[in-house]
């Protein structure tokens, strides 16, 4: 739900998995935001926001962590709101600003660590915290896709899938779950609410907010490849051509298990990985190579082509 | 009469009789498997604080023992063996050996945070499996899981620079966990990438293995941070009671290090 901030221009905090394997998903996100008119600032010399790991070392570190991003965004750059489109960073941040609100003890360890690292605290409430789907959505909306998309994904067949990190837990996305017009944490749909707009098909597909093992992808790749086998063929069973993420950790899971499933337990599927904001960048007219599309793993290229979308 | 749910009882505590005479009366047959009684004696009542003081098992004295986080288990869903609600119990009661034969499977929990949204109690059940998983390393009952070499690997080079390098940390985890990069799934991962790749795409990512991506002016952040891990690892030392051990495990290494006669 929108907050009543304006976001037109804001503070982009890309994050690890953007400038490493997840290019695509940065240079769709910047393509489609140029494309529509909004303006993204990156947070200057930003840091790690932790991931999933940094947490089980210590998760006041983490907090530490995602509120220097913060910092630098509010009282460095003048920014209220970060724009974060990777579920983990956007999702620390979230954390973050939750502990930050109610937990006496993690004010004192960030306060502590940013003393001593030379940089203003953050304080609870300075900046808002928004994922690419909030972004686009409530500065563009449905009809104003529509508009300018003109239904292009039209005949496209879409499995949206969220993932954990953009749900779970409940308690720290108080403005989910707030009825009409807001975000819902069990069935999600955002995404789907973009896609749609701009003429795809989604179909339904009961795992939108399972785990794809991200967490373990390398320590426990077994399990990890036996989850995303669940989503790869539940998603075939409901019809999808393609799995739409608004992950890089997902993502990255999905293709990557994928090929796993094929080469160590012969499991072939043929459905498709790809960002969400790949396909509006290509609905909304852009070259498949200006939204990185060759850059994914999992080549859609030539269904994308073969129905006039790429 | 057949028992119910048997696959919750573990296999050696079903005693199946061939021909049983009860009193005169012939039971063998359906009436002959019994579930083994026992006795246990050797609760150690320390473990909820132990677990408790560690960073995620803050909530489990909330727990009511409903089952939600169990019933909605990413991981309990492929291997029934993995059970949040279980083990809190076990651990709640001191049931020290029940639960170290689990132990090799409880670093498992892949951080869905499904058992979190469910819980009525916020146990957070996601941050006992840690804690858990954790105490069972401290402790030296297990070995330390690929899943906390992989969280070390990570967060060493989030700490050193700020910033995190996938490659790098897949190389260092990978030989860290002593497994060859010559994977066939990430040769074909990547004979895909390098497929669809221009050459400028290529260069970059050969680059980034030169010039890590670092956040600037971060030694500062990188000193602070470290001091903070160095006292809770001090503090969790503590609460496991292990300050003794550790004690003697210097005393051991300087005593060997002074010859002989001295
Ligand atoms: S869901 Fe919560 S209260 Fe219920 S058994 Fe699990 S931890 Fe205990
Ligand atoms: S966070 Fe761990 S324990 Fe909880 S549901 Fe997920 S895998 Fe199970």
């Amino acid at each position: 739900m929108s907050s009543g901030k304006n976001y037109k221009k804001v503070a982009y905090y890309p994050g690890c998995a953007l400038e490493g394997t997840a290019q695509a998903y940065d240079r769709s996100t910047k393509e489609v935001g140029k494309a529509l008119g909004l303006e993204l600032e990156e947070v200057k010399n930003w840091n790690c926001c932790g991931a999933m790991e940094v947490k089980n070392i210590d998760p006041k570190i983490q907090t530490y962590l995602s509120s220097r991003v913060m910092s630098i965004a509010a009282n460095e750059m003048g920014h209220d709101v970060v724009m974060a489109p990777c579920n983990g960073c956007y999702h620390n941040l979230k954390k973050a600003e939750y502990d930050l609100q109610n937990d006496q003890e993690s004010r004192k360890v960030v306060d502590r660590i940013s003393t001593k690292a030379g940089h203003d605290t953050y304080q609870a409430g300075q900046v808002e915290t928004i994922h690419a789907l909030d972004w686009i959505r409530d500065e563009i909306g449905e009809e104003g896709l529509r508009e300018r998309t003109k239904g292009a994904l039209k005949g496209l067949k879409v499995a949206n899938y969220y993932g954990c990190m953009y749900t779970r837990p409940r308690h720290i996305f108080p403005e989910k779950d707030q009825g009409e017009g807001s975000e819902s944490t069990l069935t999600p749909h955002f995404m789907d609410d973009l896609l749609a707009a701009a003429g795809a098909e989604n179909v339904d597909f009961p795992l939108k907010t399972a785990c794809c093992g991200g967490a373990h992808t390398l320590s426990d790749s077994d399990t990890s490849t036996l989850l995303v086998t669940n989503i790869l063929k539940a998603a075939e069973a409901s019809g999808a051509e393609v799995i739409a993420t608004e992950c890089p950790t997902c993502h990255s899971g999905l293709e990557m298990h994928q090929i796993r499933a094929e080469k160590n337990f012969g499991y072939k599927s043929n459905v498709k990985i790809v960002y969400f904001t790949q396909l509006l960048g290509l609905a909304l007219g852009l070259k498949p190579k200006a939204v990185g599309l060759h850059e994914n793993i999992s080549n859609s290229t030539d269904l994308l082509r073969e129905k006039g979308i790429a | 009469m057949p028992i119910h749910e048997e696959h919750l009882i573990r296999p050696e505590n079903l005693k199946t009789h061939e021909n049983l005479v009860i009193d005169g009366v012939d039971v063998s047959g359906h009436w002959s498997t019994f579930i083994e009684s026992r006795v246990v004696t050797d609760y150690n009542e320390a473990i909820e604080e132990e677990i408790s003081s560690l960073p995620g098992g803050e909530f489990i004295h909330r727990c009511w023992q409903c089952g939600s986080c169990t019933n909605s288990c990413t991981v309990n869903a492929v291997n029934p063996e993995f059970n949040p609600r279980y083990w809190i119990y076990l651990i709640r009661m001191g049931m020290e050996s029940e639960l170290l034969r689990d132990r090799d499977i409880i670093w498992q929990c892949v951080s869905c945070n499904k058992c979190t949204y469910a819980c009525p109690r916020d146990v957070m059940p996601e941050g006992v499996m840690k804690a858990t998983a954790h105490w069972l390393e401290l402790k030296g009952h297990t070995p330390k899981s690929p899943s906390t070499v992989f969280d070390e690997v990570f967060a060493g080079q989030v700490i050193e620079t700020g910033k995190i390098e996938e490659g790098r940390v897949l190389r260092h985890f990978l030989k860290r966990t002593g497994q060859p990069m010559i994977q066939p799934w990430l040769v074909e991962m990547v004979k895909r990438m390098v497929f669809g790749l221009p050459l400028k795409m290529l260069i970059h990512l050969g680059l980034a293995n030169i010039f890590r991506p670092r956040t600037s002016q971060w030694a500062r952040a990188r000193s602070a941070i470290n001091e903070y891990v160095a006292e809770k690892e001090d503090e969790h030392q503590t609460a496991l009671g292990l300050d003794d051990l550790v004690e003697l495990a210097k005393q051991e290494v300087t005593s060997k290090s002074t010859p002989a006669g001295e």
